[in-house]
C-alpha cells in the first residue's frame, strides 16, 4: 500500500513538471540588449524635443501650427482665425545621430536648424542602462524685418540664438515616460541692459499613455529669475498624441506661440491665468527613405 | 530498501536525459503580410528549436522584438502596439511530430512531410493547431521547413481601422531550422 502511494506521488510529482519543457533543456535564453523603445510617440514632446530619436535612414517631415489666443474671443473663433506655422524636416543620420531644420513663419519668421545626438541609450539585459541622456544643440536665426530703424544698420550676427540643452530622461513604463532638459540659451542681442544674454532654463516633460495609441503630454520650462524683460512667462504646455500607423497628431495647448527653442524658451508672451493659451497642431510624417544594413 | 530501489529507478528513469535530443539557436522564422495597399516581412534569426526523435516531441519559441522589418516604424509598433513585446515576450509552439513511426530518423530522406500537432502561443493566446512540415536528415541532424497561416485576431492581435487595409487578415509563417545533437 505504502509503496503504491510513493508510485502515486511520484508519478504525480514527475508528469507535472517533467515532460513539457523540452526548451528548458537548454536553459538559460542568451541575454539580450532590450532597449526601452517609443518612451515618447515622436521626437518632440510639444514644443521641445522628447528623448526620441528617428531610427537611421528616417526622414520625419513636421507641419506645426499655433493659432491665435483662445481669449481674442468668438469673432476670431477663438484664435483659430489667426495662425503660426512651422515646417521642418528632421532626418536619422545613423541611430544616435539626427540633424534637423525648420523654418516658422506667420507673424514672427524664423530659420532653425538642430543637431540631437544621444549619447547614453536606455536599455537593460547586456546592459543595464536606467536613462537615455541626449545632447542638443540648437541654431536659431531671427528672420523679421528690422522696424525699429534707430537699431540700423542691424548686422545679421544680431539674428541668431544658440540653444544648448541636455536631456535626461527615462521610460519608467509602457504608460509613464519622464524627462528632465536643461537649456542654455544664448542671445548675440538683447534690448536692455536688464536681460541676459545668456538665459539658463529648466525644463521637465513627461508623458502618460492613455491607450495604446493615445497619449497626454505635458511640458514645462521654468526660467530662473531676473534674466528676461518681464513681460515674458515660463512657457506651460499641455496636449495629446494621437498615433494613427504613419503619423503621429498632436494637439495641445500652449503659452507660446514660437516653436523655435530660443523662441518659446526665452519669449513666451502669453500668460495661462489670463486666458494667453494658444491651441496648436503638429504632423508628423515619417518616410523610410534610406534602409541600412542590419548586423 | 525495495522502496527506495523502485523510487530511485523512476526517478533516473524519468530525468529528461539529453539523448536523442536535437535543437538550434539560430532558427529562421518570417511572417508576411500582403495586402494591395503593402507587403510587409519581418524575419527573426534567433528561433530556439528542439526535438526529441525519440519521442517525436518539438518546440519552438521565438523573442518578438527580435523580428526585424524593412521600416524601423512597423517594428516598434509590432512591438508596442500588436504584440505587447513587453508584457508577452516570447512566441512558442509545443507539440509533437506526427507521423514519424516507421522512418528510419538516422536517415530520413529530403522532402518528407509530417506534421507537427500542437499548441502556438502568441500574445498570451494559446491556439491548437497542426503544422505541415518536412524533415529530413542533414550534418548529422535534421533540417525542418514548415509554413503555415495565422490569423491575427485569433490571437486578440488588435487592428485600428487607419491601418487595417495595410496588414492581412491571413498571415503566412515559415520556420526554417537546422538543428544539430544535443550534448550536454
Amino acid at each position: 500500500m505504502r509503496l503504491i502511494l510513493v508510485f502515486a506521488f511520484l508519478a504525480f510529482a514527475l508528469s507535472s513538471t517533467g515532460q513539457d519543457d523540452l526548451l528548458d533543456l537548454l536553459g538559460e535564453d542568451e541575454p539580450t540588449q532590450d532597449f526601452a523603445t517609443a518612451g515618447f510617440k515622436t521626437t518632440r514632446i510639444i514644443n521641445g524635443h522628447s528623448f526620441e530619436l528617428n531610427s537611421h535612414g528616417v526622414l520625419d517631415f513636421k507641419i506645426s501650427h499655433r493659432f491665435g489666443r483662445l481669449n481674442t474671443g468668438a469673432y476670431n473663433l477663438f484664435g483659430l482665425d489667426n495662425a503660426f506655422m512651422r515646417i521642418g524636416l528632421d532626418y536619422g543620420v545613423t541611430e544616435w545621430l539626427n540633424v534637423g531644420i525648420g523654418r516658422s513663419g506667420g507673424a514672427i519668421k524664423y530659420y532653425d536648424s538642430f543637431v540631437k545626438a544621444r549619447i547614453l541609450r536606455q536599455q537593460t539585459g547586456m546592459k543595464n542602462v536606467p536613462v537615455s541622456l541626449l545632447w542638443v544643440t540648437d541654431l536659431n536665426i531671427d528672420a523679421n524685418q528690422v522696424i525699429d530703424t534707430s537699431l540700423l544698420p542691424y548686422p545679421f550676427t544680431n539674428r541668431m540664438y544658440y540653444t544648448n540643452q541636455i536631456i535626461v530622461g527615462r521610460k519608467f513604463n509602457d504608460a509613464i515616460s519622464l524627462q528632465f532638459m536643461p537649456s542654455l540659451v544664448h542671445r548675440n542681442f538683447v534690448r536692455t541692459k536688464a536681460e541676459s544674454n545668456d538665459v539658463i532654463v529648466l525644463g521637465v516633460g513627461g508623458r502618460v499613455k492613455l491607450t495604446r495609441r493615445v497619449a497626454i503630454n505635458m511640458e514645462y520650462h521654468y526660467v530662473l529669475p531676473d534674466q528676461l524683460d518681464p513681460k515674458y512667462s515660463n512657457s506651460l504646455s499641455v496636449g495629446f498624441d494621437i498615433e494613427t500607423g504613419g503619423h503621429v497628431f498632436q494637439l495641445h495647448f500652449t503659452n507660446s506661440r514660437g516653436m523655435a527653442e530660443s523662441v518659446f524658451l526665452t519669449e513666451t508672451d502669453g500668460k495661462w491665468d489670463a486666458g494667453d493659451i494658444h491651441f496648436g497642431f503638429n504632423v508628423s510624417r515619417v518616410f523610410t527613405v534610406h534602409r541600412p544594413k542590419r548586423k | 530498501m525495495k522502496l527506495l530501489l523502485v523510487s530511485a529507478l523512476i526517478l533516473c528513469s524519468s530525468v529528461v536525459s539529453a539523448q536523442g535530443k536535437y535543437f538550434t539557436r539560430d532558427g529562421h522564422v518570417k511572417f508576411f503580410s500582403a495586402t494591395s495597399v503593402e507587403d510587409i516581412e519581418a524575419r527573426n534569426h534567433k528561433l530556439t528549436c528542439v526535438l526529441d526523435a525519440a519521442s517525436g516531441q518539438f518546440e519552438f519559441a521565438a523573442l518578438m522584438k527580435s523580428f526585424e522589418f524593412k521600416k524601423p516604424l512597423m517594428e516598434e509598433h509590432f512591438n508596442e502596439n500588436f504584440v505587447e513585446s513587453n508584457k508577452y515576450p516570447k512566441g512558442t509552439f509545443k507539440g509533437s511530430v506526427q507521423g514519424l513511426d516507421g522512418i528510419d530518423m538516422a536517415n530520413i530522406p529530403s522532402g518528407t512531410n509530417v506534421v507537427a500537432a500542437g499548441k502556438l502561443e502568441i500574445h498570451g493566446v494559446v491556439k491548437e493547431l497542426e503544422l505541415a512540415a518536412t524533415i529530413e536528415s542533414r550534418d548529422g541532424g535534421y533540417a525542418i521547413h514548415s509554413t503555415f497561416k495565422i490569423v491575427p485576431e485569433d490571437y486578440n492581435i488588435e487592428i485600428p481601422n487607419t491601418v487595417r487595409d495595410n496588414i492581412a487578415k491571413v498571415v503566412d509563417v515559415t520556420v526554417e531550422a537546422q538543428l544539430k545533437a544535443f550534448n550536454r
